[in-house]
């Protein structure tokens, strides 16, 4: 016993010491040269301000935007009340709510039938009533931007083809038929989006 | 189901399957001191840390050089975590630990189970998570394979007392596996999206006019040793469903690959150390076959949409996306879950507590197995040969023969330490959770009520007691119950089991190794692998089908009758 003592001890300290510190530092250096963008969080700047993460949704609401996922994050408010805090990414996380969860059925219920009174009578796609594993998706599904797309039009008074164009710009397609989900990314697609309205015409500004 | 899902899972086990066999014989070639591109490195760590790499130790040495390391480094997180607001790398100022928690996290990451009853983003810093948490997803796997090292050389090895050196192959598992791939695939990572930074949280400003502030930090290193050394202990709240660890469906290839190939090269190590391939193929053949069936299983019960959600207005197409990310979809989340519960990964892209009933069953099933289909990096391979050993009794039994096992005779005491150690966890699994369900504070922990609460707590206790780590999320687990219950069954999950299978590897390498006779029982043939599965699911899950049925299935048969909870 007393004979193991010393290495277990030094290697202990050892590795702390050589994968706890050294490794990240030397390894964090090397990331932020390569990889300066995607290293610090792929934070993209408008006018010298960070206008958010390429990877990270935002709670988009309204007609005038793709809406972005049902996100169930929740935080607490001054009076230390719970309150839902969609896609705050100082947190992260799921609903948790069973299939047989009584709540859960209430709550797709609730945002079909919101969708329906926004976007029309039809099936709702399954990604715009659930909420999503992390609370911060950054995704819709393409079937979602799609159907989304001529209310999107209208509301900002831009012909629906070419939003519906923007979209199929911006799409991510299964790599090879079957790698990944028919996607878009929703923060991208809104700031695209927002420049259409600035009157430019090209639809491939990314 | 869809074809491109099924392509999905297929081109997962190809990648799985095919690079196991390179890496094993690369892990064999290690463990026998063969690989040497680091010989200064390795001999300076040596020396600095008194270390003699020429000495052969004992079972019995082992055992204490083991528990001593991992009591020790459990101590140093213990204190890392109580005291990380007067250590560096903590931006967010973020306060200490409660003791109960500490403890609970402290066993967590020692064990390799990583898991985690607090919010990482709350309640834990930078730095702890770096020189806390992450240097034990290192030392925890390595040690892990080191284990089952010394176990294959109990089979190669003919009348010898010893079973090589627990600080040789910790090192020699860090600096040769652990840390080139982890510096490669943490690159890989970086290139696609994961942040590697010390910079404190950062804030947007949108452009519909609100404010996000962003949790970012040192996250890419801390996901490729998590996937790789089955850890599974995510930098973030989300895990792998976070865009920050998993951001495309491209990494989450890479984190499914990482989390299965060490489980499935480790037989393959074991077939070229003991000098017969086709005696570690049938073990890889085993777990491979288990967990395709698991794979394909959840799929296709995650594919259906919840039929009361699709009554209620949504489109059944593509299935059950609660609790889902749009870039993984139903295939890619499933398989996900399921490898990292057939390993002791318990990484999640997803969340099982949203899981249709059958399909959250098969995660939870994968865990009660004893964590074999690969299991944990080192763990799952010693945990087959326990079943491999039991398996050639069952069969000795039917011949009324004493059973043999690649030359060695397995004797009474060789299966009363088998048998020892998997009651062990099935008392904890069961014992803990019927116990946590009749208590008051074990009821306020649930989150889902009904059949599905059930679910939860037998969830949690298999998780802790398999070392596994991934939970039905719901649970409310920072409790005095959980906590310290299941602080303690990790503990004993891990070295209770851990102990009676080095002794039996020390009590198989003193034997003499017998040549084959007439009588042998194959071992590596199509026979032995059927047998062996079927050993592996009644010894190992049929004790929890009475449990299963008052959970998931129940659940299922209310569900798709038209009830909630």
């Amino acid at each position: 016993m007393i004979r193991e003592l010393r290495p277990a001890l030094s290697l202990v300290v050892f590795f702390t010491i050589a994968m706890g510190f050294f490794l990240p530092a030397v390894f964090t250096e090397v990331a932020q040269v390569i990889f300066p963008f995607q290293a610090r969080g792929s934070l993209i700047t408008q006018n010298g301000q960070v206008v958010g993460s390429a990877v990270i949704g935002q709670n988009f609401t309204g007609p005038d935007w793709f809406v972005a996922r049902p996100s169930s994050l929740t935080g607490t408010d001054a009076k230390g009340a719970a309150v839902a805090t969609p896609y705050d990414a100082s947190e992260s996380g799921a609903s948790n709510l069973a299939p047989s969860s009584a709540a859960l059925l209430a709550a797709v219920k609730q945002r079909v039938a919101a969708w329906h009174n926004t976007y029309g009578q039809r099936p709702v796609p399954a990604d715009a009533a659930t909420s999503s594993g992390s609370g911060l998706d950054p995704d819709i599904s393409l079937a979602n931007a799609r159907a989304q797309a001529p209310v999107v039009a209208a509301a900002r008074h831009l012909p629906a083809d070419r939003v519906v164009a923007l979209v199929n710009t911006m799409a991510y397609l299964p790599a090879l038929g079957f790698i990944g989900m028919p996607n878009v990314n929703v923060l991208r697609l809104n700031l695209a989006l927002a420049q259409m309205k600035a009157g430019t015409n090209s639809v491939s500004s990314k | 189901m869809t074809i491109a899902g099924g392509a999905y899972i297929a081109l997962i086990f190809v990648l799985v399957l095919g690079g196991a066999i390179p890496l094993g014989l690369y892990i064999a070639r290690i463990l026998q001191g063969e690989v040497r591109f680091l010989a200064p490195v390795e001999h300076g760590v040596y020396a600095v840390c008194g270390v003699d790499p020429a000495r052969e130790m004992r079972w019995q040495d082992y055992v204490v050089a083991l528990l001593l390391l991992s009591v020790i480094h459990l101590v140093l997180l213990y204190a890392i975590l109580r005291l990380q607001e007067y250590l560096p790398f903590n931006p967010q100022h973020i306060g200490p630990m409660s003791p109960r928690l500490a403890f609970n996290t402290a066993a967590s990451f020692t064990t390799n189970t990583n898991w985690q009853s607090y919010a990482p983003e709350a309640q834990i810093s930078n730095g702890a998570q770096m020189f806390g948490l992450a240097v034990h997803m290192f030392i925890s796997a390595a040690a892990g394979i080191a284990v089952a090292g010394a176990v294959m050389r109990a089979f190669t090895s003919s009348g010898l007392q010893t079973l090589g050196n627990f600080y040789v192959d910790l090192t020699r598992i860090t600096l040769y596996l652990l840390l080139p791939f982890t510096i490669v695939a943490a690159l890989l990572l970086v290139w696609s999206g994961s942040p590697q930074t010390f910079a404190p949280f950062a804030t947007a400003h949108t452009i519909f006019g609100s404010v996000q502030k962003i949790a970012v930090g040192p996250v890419a290193l801390q996901e490729a040793i998590k996937e790789f050394g089955t850890n599974g202990g995510g930098f973030f709240n989300a895990n792998s469903a976070h865009p920050f660890e998993n951001p495309t469906i491209w990494t989450n290839i890479l984190e499914n690959w990482l989390l299965l190939v060490i489980g499935f090269a480790l037989p393959v190590a074991f077939g070229r150390m003991v000098g017969r391939p086709r005696q570690g193929y049938a073990l890889y053949g085993a777990m491979a076959i288990i967990l395709i069936a698991g794979c394909i299983g959840a799929y296709a019960a995650e594919s259906h949409a919840n039929p009361l959600h699709v009554a209620a207005g949504i489109s059944a197409a593509p299935g059950n996306m609660e609790g889902k990310e749009v870039r993984f979809g139903i295939a890619a989340s499933t398989t996900f879950n399921v490898s990292a519960t057939g390993t002791s990964t318990g990484a999640v892209n997803s969340f099982t507590d949203s899981y249709m009933p059958l399909a959250g069953a098969v995660p939870l099933f994968m865990m009660e197995l004893g964590e074999v289909t690969p299991g944990g990096v080192g763990s799952g391979f010693y945990t087959i040969i326990v079943f491999a050993l039991l398996s050639v009794f069952v069969a000795g039994l039917m011949v009324g023969r004493t059973p043999e096992y690649l030359g060695k005779k397995v004797q009474a005491r060789e299966i009363k330490l088998a048998m020892l150690s998997v009651l062990i966890l099935t008392v904890f699994i069961l014992v803990g959770g019927g116990f946590s369900l009749i208590t008051t504070s074990g009821l306020a922990s649930l989150a889902n009520a009904g059949p599905h609460g059930l679910s939860e707590m037998l969830y949690a206790w298999t998780s802790a007691t398999e070392n596994n780590g991934s939970a039905m999320a719901g649970i409310s687990a920072d409790t005095p119950l959980l906590d310290y219950g299941l602080g303690t069954a990790m503990l004993f999950g891990r070295f209770a089991f851990m102990i009676p299978v080095i002794a039996i590897a020390g009590s198989l390498a003193a034997k003499p190794k017998l040549p084959d006779s007439s009588g042998t029982f194959p071992t590596d043939g199509a026979l032995f692998v059927a047998l062996l599965i079927g050993v592996i699911i009644i010894l190992g899950g049929l004790q929890f089908l009475p449990a299963m049925t008052l959970g998931p299935l129940a659940e299922h048969f209310a569900l798709f009758a038209g009830k909630t909870y």
